[in-house]
């Protein structure tokens, strides 16, 4: 019993850093960088992410089992591209303004590796419960690089944090930290800072 | 006029990698070798222009007259992913050459959310049929572009002394933001 306590807290936890989609697998990174302008865009689709995840790892290992090794892709896509759909109309009903900010962004989530690549790696060879936990801990390894990312970019931006103002007026906003170039940087910077992290971990 | 600056726009102004952040992993994964790098822009380019031609057809002469709008999404993937093993297959019979060169990048294309990206852009700008075939041929011609660029630059870096957690992704993306910035000095040149 104890064992297997530590190995589903570990399915958990090597999505948040060991194993972290964006940083380290370099998984999913069109929507990582498009959306993370602001921390509210980063947090919303990092939800919306998590949700397909989620929705689509228990039904792949439910499903495992009966879906042929032939045409498994297909059946993968269709069954995130249903979810997608899911999560793409309750945010146009819910959240329209999140929604136009996000534009093509969200029925993009269907071609997001990160999740194709946690089904065919994990969901479609583990039981339901082990695959939702790993699920869960790659959503959250990926809502936390979204939501750094994002603030970063607003903090630099637009001189704010979740839209509530940070720095005074003194402060000169960089525009180039909102357009694209500066997520490209941001995220160079992230993935650098990242390895260092890892690799000072490893000589201590 | 309008076609030309259809795949102006498409190819330049608003490149597909680097304003759209479009095709990303095989932007960072495929851009060490320019032989590579010109091969998968060919392969990217190719299921493009045949994926922008299918993905209007299916949406304006089924989805939209039987009224499931709602299930685009689900149709356009699926279009693509058999779209792509269609092509993989006919290239394999026709052309073994060819084959060698695009074969492996070919399944890989199937989760370019470039090609799904291309297919909802070309629905949201509602344009007509020749339009989104140009409008493919354009982004493809874009991604190519970008990725030859990045290809050329990486082979160089190699001589270079990089800090070592920058290596690979890391500078990849750095260079990314020059190659960016310097793009966004086309902003402006049309508007689309």
């Amino acid at each position: 019993m104890a064992k297997k306590q530590v190995s589903l807290s570990q399915d958990f936890m090597k999505g948040i850093w060991a194993e972290n989609a964006v940083l380290v697998s370099l998984l999913g990174l069109c929507p990582t960088l498009a959306v993370t302008n602001s921390a509210v865009n980063g947090i919303a689709m990092g939800l919306a992410t998590t949700f397909v995840l989620l929705s689509s790892s228990i039904m792949i290992s439910l499903l495992r089992n009966l879906i042929p090794y032939q045409v498994r892709i297909a059946g993968y896509i269709v069954i995130i591209a249903t979810f997608v759909t899911v999560a793409d109309r309750f945010l146009a009903a819910f959240y329209p303004d999140i929604s136009s900010a996000l534009g093509p962004y969200v029925p993009l989530i269907v071609v997001n590796c990160l999740i194709l690549g946690r089904q065919e790696a994990f969901s479609s060879k583990n039981t339901v419960g082990r695959s939702f936990i790993d699920g869960a801990g790659m959503g959250a390894g990926f809502i936390m690089v979204l939501f750094v990312l994002g603030s970063i970019r607003e903090l630099l931006g637009s001189g704010s944090i979740l839209n509530v103002q940070l720095l005074g007026e003194w402060f000169d906003p960089w525009m180039f930290m909102i357009l694209p170039p500066g997520a490209f940087l941001t995220l160079g910077l992230l993935i650098g800072l990242a390895n260092w992290i890892n690799e000072k971990r490893e000589q201590a | 006029m309008n076609l030309v600056l259809i795949f102006i726009s498409a190819a330049i102004v608003n490149n597909f990698v680097l304003a759209y952040f479009l095709g990303i992993c095989p932007f960072v994964g495929v851009s060490k070798k320019l032989s590579s790098a010109i091969s998968m822009g060919m392969a990217v380019t190719f299921v493009m222009t045949i994926s922008a031609a299918v993905t209007w057809l299916i949406y304006h002469l089924i989805l939209v007259p039987f009224n499931v709008v709602i299930l685009e999404y689900v149709a356009f993937i699926l279009v693509i992913a058999s779209l792509v093993q269609l092509v993989e297959m006919f290239i394999r019979k026709v052309s073994k050459p060819l084959y060698d060169t695009l074969g492996i990048y070919l399944p890989l294309i199937t989760t370019n959310c470039a090609i799904l990206g291309l297919a909802l852009f070309a629905v949201l700008r509602e344009y007509d049929f020749i339009e989104s075939l140009i409008y493919g041929v354009g982004a493809g011609a874009g991604f190519t572009l970008a990725l030859v660029i990045m290809a050329g630059i990486r082979e160089e870096l190699e001589l270079a002394n990089i800090p070592k957690p920058f290596q690979g992704a890391g500078i990849t993306m750095i260079v990314a933001a020059s190659l960016a910035l310097a793009f966004m000095g086309f902003a402006g040149l049309i508007s689309i």
